[in-house]
């Protein structure tokens, strides 16, 4: 296998008249955090739709390497989570706020568990194979509960839990799925210090346990400067930069589109 | 004396001279045809009566609203012993209207107090266990007392012909919670599957000679296809507009039935329609050839009433079924992405879950049920035409399962005893029963805005309740 997990291609999204993401090419490689920045509208979250299939690129190929190549543009929205396996977060939290913890981890393993179930022929007259199946399922889910330490809340809705809560319960959640291609938009956002430096923690531990290639949209430098291996950055809609953070970091471009120019646009 | 009692005496006399304004004409007088036109009668006593108990309850709900619980408790007591009295009130109706009026009252003084109660008891573990506890006791009673009902001496005929009713809506609410409750698609055409099951089972009953368990599952196999059908081009719509195609879907099936006579014998309808037989013994006075009746077959002489306890029984097992059916698909993944698919259809799709295909499958589960109680129903009335499909159903039905408590299977049944069993009771209001039937909807909406039953009981705990958890 190539030791690139997606390509993105020449990806070009036009909403009408206006191109929000223009000719964008880059690449994200299996254990590595590739974080996606730039100033607001820069186009990072339009990215992270085409990629998971909530948007049909204008023009453009995905192609994420797994057991086989798939081409993401071509696939429909929920087979991408399926068959590519690669799980999301939303920038507005979308927990199932009315189920409880536990049953959100068990959700996101419902292809596994349906197979399992025949579809749920075997399972509503209870027989083994299915009870086993819920039960490794219980305990993968129980496992994701330690780790971003929610055991105790398990039994609670997750609409009820706090901010930070939530947002690593949503992280486990879309890791549930047992992604190749973990997408996190701005998991970061809202967190007070110490959140955020667990979320580091639970980051760097996706990378290196479970060996998920992580795509990352945060607007906290401290985040993405410490956790990341490379660095993608946008601005409007066109990639201006990439490379380690440190080279980013130093990068003129780049300055300047956060910094802005005397006569350009200094609200970012 | 508190110092806000002239305010609220104000406030209670113009809520009665309103009352007042509004009545003179409805209530006041009466007209009466006299042969050669209209004359007229006055009617003030009843008005007075009625003004000076909406005087009173009014100031009842202000004393219970300032926190003065006593008096208002006094208040709504006396009112419910005034209307339950011998006391010779000029109608019916008064008396229960000034019972109403008490109750109300008495309600609202001690809705606080039972609503906090309730509330301290859901935030601490051991209210938890007890709910638990009292919930699953309060359903096996209910069980029990559903089973041995028609062995009381309350089983008259017309008791048991409201209890089959009951149970038909129970077993349709339950149907529609799979789709609007777990699923979350607001279905207002759901009659329609339930006009399938109903002509398939008399089609193929009087047409083919098939009996009724023969048919039963073919009824409902035909309804989830509709189901499928139906749904396939609809379930892509969210919301509002999904209920408006849905009900424009259920319109469409009943006028087809209405207007394909070669089929379905148009508004004329289908008649004698065979009832369920058991182990092939009929329950009728003689038995058609090559049949032999119940009573026969049990050497028991024949009473009319043989035949209203087997529906009985044939309308519980088929509910029964329809519960435990739900029951138990909850805690499987269908059942738990259809709640998922309910609470963010877009989290859904990142997760991998295809929604159209399972919310095609809430559709077609619950039209199978609308399918089954459908043949019951020709199997029961022996007789059906497109007037029994009509939208009102699938309202009360909708009724019934968000009035109950979206998702909860014992919400379900107490909405239906108290939407299909008070018009009933109240059978000596006239056309006031209909008044009755708002006024609980309404009490309904305002003091449980989420159902009789709004508790979710997660489909499976890390921590089971029965033992201490971990934590």
């Amino acid at each position: 296998m190539s030791a690139t997990l997606i390509e993105v291609e020449h990806l070009t999204m036009r909403f009408g008249g206006l191109v929000a993401i223009d000719d964008v090419s880059f690449s994200a490689r299996p254990r590595e955090i590739t974080a996606i920045i730039g100033p607001n509208g820069a186009g990072k979250t339009t990215v992270f739709n085409c990629i998971t299939g909530f948007y049909k690129p204008t023009v453009g190929r995905l192609t994420l390497h797994g057991d086989r190549d798939y081409l993401l543009e071509r696939m429909l929205g929920h087979e991408i989570g399926q068959r590519a396996r690669v799980a999301r977060t939303f920038q507005n939290i979308r927990l199932f706020p009315g189920m409880t913890a536990l049953e959100n981890l068990m959700v996101a393993q419902h292809n596994k568990l349906m197979r399992a179930s025949g579809m749920s022929v075997f399972g509503l007259f209870g027989l083994k194979g299915f009870r086993k199946a819920e039960a490794d399922a219980v305990e993968i889910a129980r496992r994701w509960l330690e780790r971003i330490n929610l055991v105790a809340d398990a039994d609670r809705p997750a609409g009820e839990l706090p901010y930070g809560a939530q947002r690593r319960l949503e992280i486990a959640r879309a890791m549930c799925t047992e992604p190749r291609l973990l997408c996190l938009d701005e998991p970061a956002a809202g967190l007070n210090p110490r959140e955020s430096a667990e979320l580091n923690t639970l980051l760097v531990s996706i990378r290196e346990q479970d060996g998920v290639g992580v795509l990352l949209i945060e607007h906290d430098m401290s985040v993405v400067m410490k956790i990341s291996d490379r660095v993608v950055v946008l601005d409007y809609g066109r990639k201006i930069a990439e490379g380690a953070p440190a080279e980013v970091r130093e990068n003129p471009a780049v300055i300047q589109a956060y910094l802005g120019t005397d006569d350009g646009d200094p609200d970012a | 004396m508190d110092a806000r009692l002239p305010r609220m005496l104000k406030d209670a006399a113009v809520t009665a001279l309103v009352s007042l304004a509004l009545g003179i004409f409805i209530v006041g007088f009466r007209t009466y045809d006299i042969g050669k036109g209209l004359t007229f009668d006055y009617q003030l006593v009843d008005l007075g009566i009625a003004i000076v108990t909406i005087f009173f309850g009014r100031l009842g709900l202000l004393l219970a609203s300032t926190g003065l619980k006593w008096p208002a408790f006094a208040l709504g007591v006396a009112l419910g012993a005034i209307g339950a009295s011998p006391l010779k009130l000029p109608s019916g109706f008064l008396h229960w209207f000034v019972v109403f009026a008490g109750i109300i009252i008495i309600l609202r003084t001690i809705w606080p107090w039972v609503d906090e109660t309730t509330s301290r008891a859901n935030r601490s573990p051991t209210g938890v266990r007890a709910g638990h506890v009292a919930a699953k006791w309060f359903g096996a009673a209910l069980l029990v007392a559903a089973v041995v009902l028609p062995l009381t001496p309350f089983a008259d005929q017309q008791m048991m012909d409201l209890a089959v009713l009951i149970l038909t809506y129970v077993m349709l609410g339950w149907g529609l919670n799979i789709v609007v409750g777990l699923a979350g698609l607001l279905d207002l055409g759901y009659v329609a599957f339930y006009a399938v099951g109903a002509y398939s089972y008399a089609l193929l009953s009087t047409q083919y000679g098939l009996g009724f368990w023969t048919v039963l599952p073919l009824a409902g196999m035909m309804a989830a296809t509709f189901g499928l059908v139906l749904g396939f081009p609809v379930l892509r719509l969210r919301g509002d507009y999904l209920a408006i195609v849905t009900m424009g879907f259920g319109e469409i099936i009943r006028l087809v039935i209405l207007n394909w006579v070669d089929l379905t014998n148009g508004p004329a309808g289908i008649g004698s329609i065979p009832g369920p037989t058991l182990f092939g013994a009929v329950f009728a006075e003689t038995a058609p050839a090559g049949h032999r009746t119940f009573a026969e077959m049990m050497g028991i002489p024949f009473n009319s009433n043989q035949r209203l306890i087997f529906l009985y029984y044939v309308i519980l097992f088929l509910a029964l079924v329809t519960n435990f059916f739900t029951q138990r698909v909850r805690r499987l993944p269908v059942g738990r992405a259809w709640e998922a698919l309910r609470e963010d259809e877009t989290a859904c799709r990142a997760l991998g879950i295809n929604p159209t295909n399972t919310k095609l499958t809430a559709f077609a589960v619950g039209a199978m049920f609308a399918g089954f109680a459908g043949s019951f129903f020709a199997a029961k009335q022996r007789f059906i035409s497109p007037e029994s499909f009509t939208f009102i159903e699938s309202a009360i039905i909708l009724a019934i399962v968000v009035l109950g408590g979206m998702g909860s299977q014992i919400g379900v049944v107490l909405a239906a005893v108290l939407l299909i069993g008070m018009p009933e009771w109240f059978r000596d209001l006239g056309a006031y029963r209909m008044v009755v039937f708002g006024l609980a909807m309404v009490l309904i909406m305002v003091f449980r805005p989420r159902g009789l039953v709004s508790h979710r009981e997660p489909s499976l705990r890390l921590h089971p309740v029965h033992r201490r958890g971990s934590a």
